[in-house]
């Protein structure tokens, strides 16, 4: 199980992807270096890839990625050392925690980041990891680089209140 | 038998003996794979679901085919081919996939309610006419409930404009009757139903106004006791109260219930709206965690309020319930709307939930409601003012004491509007915020009476002037509106 690090940016990217398609679920492509069974530092995340949910139904709930767009992305990352490392996707009007649906449609060694959208925010993004034992999704320390701080703020000069 | 390799993902070599590859012998490629998992049993759950069958978001290729568009697991296979395992990413937000938010959905349809008759249809043709409502959205609107709190000046129109929009069901919360000084804004009532119960003639007027909605009256106030009970039933609750006390007790029942809460309130010439909805942005008490120190409070109906206002803002109340109901456009969860009537600006605040809400967030401990003592008005009976008790003094008692030998000294402590509207003849009028500077002008050495509107400003003053080393401070109970029940009807009450 491996803590997942990503840069503030690529977080940013993903979070507009999740707005662009609310109230639909987005998917996409998590890319990382190739890991070699020894390592055991975060899994570094470099490129989030946005790709199209084609869940034929309800994508207010659901989301599908093709086998073929995973196979072609597998492809173009051939010889790069790079690999597909996982996946992210949104819960729109939902909390960041996998559902069961997601746990019986995952592999173990993937990391999956699930973000929280709503019509007007992104809310928290947590990662996930399946227990290969288990078969169970165990959360994993999601760490950000380059953030200009935690947004603590609520709101500015709220007007008393009436 | 082909010899066939097979590319194991990434993520299943672990139990592949770390190999991304594996030579497998077989006739077929569901039997492959099926040899595959004897051969590194830890694939066993990966690949295949309890029923021995493969799962169904893994994929097979046979060399570059998906073999679901060739003969599926009975595809043979010769010598060289290359089978590949590739998952489809498939997820979701909940185990079992339905709407959003539209628990309306969930209902079953009676048959009785199924179809439009054609009045129906003639009474909401503008509404069928558009593609984002259209008879779908008139069916939900019909299997609709919305509550709304209050049916004065923000209730009054909402109520008005949700019945026109056929929303099925309307339950009303108000204990008051109508009264002269409402007809000024709520819209709802005429001159002839002054002194009638509010609920009774609102539901008159809606059912007139359309015969298709049921109103359902709780001529109650809303208490801890009562909220959570009254709110389960809707799927919308308006919050067009004019309390504090009733407000966080509508904010906090629309929370335990996960209810969206579409807020508005006015003062003067001021109007705010929002949508609380807890399950996907902030509710109120995000924003205002405690109710104001009733020192702060805006005196109710002291202040005064330009009549057309609560039509704007309960009008977009009603609006944002449509919306919500319907599903569409964006309602505004997670933004204060203000306005300012005057200069008719709008403007918007982004809200954000907060993340240590005692209600709302992971880390809440408020489970239950709250019955907060009101503020403005009579106090509740055995409740202590703010500051401790002070003395007070009964109408009758004021009368007498003014018609004899050794009258008071009575200081009126509201605004000059409210002198203008009437005063005691005996009075001097010292508004409230003006007290401390103006202290000197009350000099006698016999008893003060102080007085205001209904008997709330009045006791802050007496305490202020006791605490300043005055004796003999009395507050008149009940305020000059008493004083106009009880004494002097020729005085109008206001």
């Amino acid at each position: 199980m491996r803590a997942v690090r990503i840069s503030g940016a690529l977080l940013d990217t993903m979070g507009g992807h999740a707005r662009a398609t609310y109230p639909d679920e987005c998917c996409g492509f998590l890319i990382a270096p190739l890991d070699r069974p020894e390592d055991a530092g975060p899994r570094v995340i470099v490129k989030a890839v946005p790709a199209a949910n084609e869940f034929e139904g309800e994508r207010r709930r659901r989301f599908l990625l093709r086998p073929e767009e995973l196979r072609a992305a597998e492809r173009q990352l051939d010889g790069t050392g790079q690999v597909v490392a996982g996946f992210y996707h949104s819960h729109p009007d939902h909390p960041a925690r996998p559902s069961l649906f997601d746990q019986q449609h995952a592999w173990p060694w993937y990391s999956y980041l699930v973000l929280a959208v709503t019509s007007s925010a992104v809310g928290e993004t947590r990662a996930f990891e399946l227990d290969p034992d288990s078969a169970e999704f165990r959360e994993v320390l999601l760490s950000v680089d380059a953030r200009s701080g935690p947004r603590t703020t609520l709101t500015e000069g709220l007007p008393r209140a009436y | 038998m082909a010899h066939v390799k097979i590319q194991v993902p990434t993520p299943l070599r672990p139990f592949a003996g770390g190999q991304p590859e594996v030579a497998v012998e077989g006739t077929t490629v569901g039997g492959l794979v099926r040899r595959l998992a004897e051969m590194h049993p830890g694939l066993q759950r990966h690949l295949f679901a309890q029923d021995g069958r493969l799962r169904s978001f893994v994929t097979l290729y046979l060399n570059d085919e998906d073999v679901r568009y060739l003969k599926k697991d009975a595809t043979p296979v010769k010598d060289g081919d290359v089978v590949s395992i590739v998952p489809a990413i498939a997820g979701g937000s909940q185990a079992k996939a339905t709407p959003a938010f539209h628990r309306t959905r969930d209902r079953p349809e009676t048959p009785a309610a199924a179809a439009f008759t054609s009045a129906e249809l003639r009474r909401y043709s503008r509404h069928l006419l558009l593609p984002e409502v259209g008879v779908a959205g008139q069916k939900k609107l019909r299997r609709a409930k919305v509550l709304l709190v209050g049916a004065g000046g923000l209730g009054a129109p909402a109520a008005l404009y949700l019945a026109a929009a056929g929303v099925g069901e309307i339950g009303l919360v108000d204990f008051d009757a109508v009264d002269l000084s409402n007809l000024q804004r709520q819209v709802l009532y005429t001159t002839g139903d002054v002194g009638r119960p509010k609920l009774k003639v609102a539901k008159e007027r809606l059912e007139a106004l359309n015969p298709g909605v049921r109103v359902v009256p709780y001529e109650e106030r809303l208490t801890s006791e009562n909220a959570l009970d009254v709110l389960k039933p809707y799927d919308v609750v308006l919050d067009g109260t004019d309390n504090f006390p009733t407000r966080y007790l509508v904010n906090d029942a629309s929370v335990l219930l996960g209810k969206p809460n579409v807020y508005g309130s006015i003062y003067r010439f001021e109007g705010q709206v929002s949508v609380f909805d807890a399950r996907r942005g902030p509710c109120y008490r995000c924003l205002y965690p405690e109710p104001p120190p009733p020192d702060l409070v805006p005196s109710c109906a002291e202040a005064g309020v330009l009549g057309v206002l609560p039509g704007l803002v309960g009008t977009l109340q009603a609006t944002e319930t449509v919306k919500l109901l319907l599903g569409i456009g964006e309602p505004l969860i997670g933004r204060l709307l203000l306005f300012d009537a005057l200069a008719l600006s709008f403007r918007e605040l982004k809200l954000r939930k907060n993340p240590h809400c005692v209600l709302c967030s992971p880390s809440a401990t408020q489970k239950g409601l709250i019955d907060y003592p009101e503020f403005c008005g009579v106090p509740a009976p055995g409740a202590e003012p703010a500051h401790g008790r002070v003395p007070e003094i009964e109408p009758e008692a004021l009368a007498k004491a003014l018609g004899s030998d050794d009258p008071p000294l009575v200081v009126d402590v509201r605004e000059p509007e409210e002198w203008a509207i009437a005063h005691l003849p005996e009075a001097q009028l010292i508004p409230k915020g003006e007290l401390p500077e103006r202290v000197d002008e009350i000099t006698h050495a016999r008893g003060v009476v102080l007085y205001c509107r209904s008997g709330t400003r009045s006791a802050q003053a007496a305490r202020l002037l006791l605490d300043l080393g005055f004796s003999n401070v009395k507050s008149l109970r009940g305020g000059i509106n008493a004083w106009a029940q009880r004494v002097d009807p020729s005085l109008p009450q206001y």
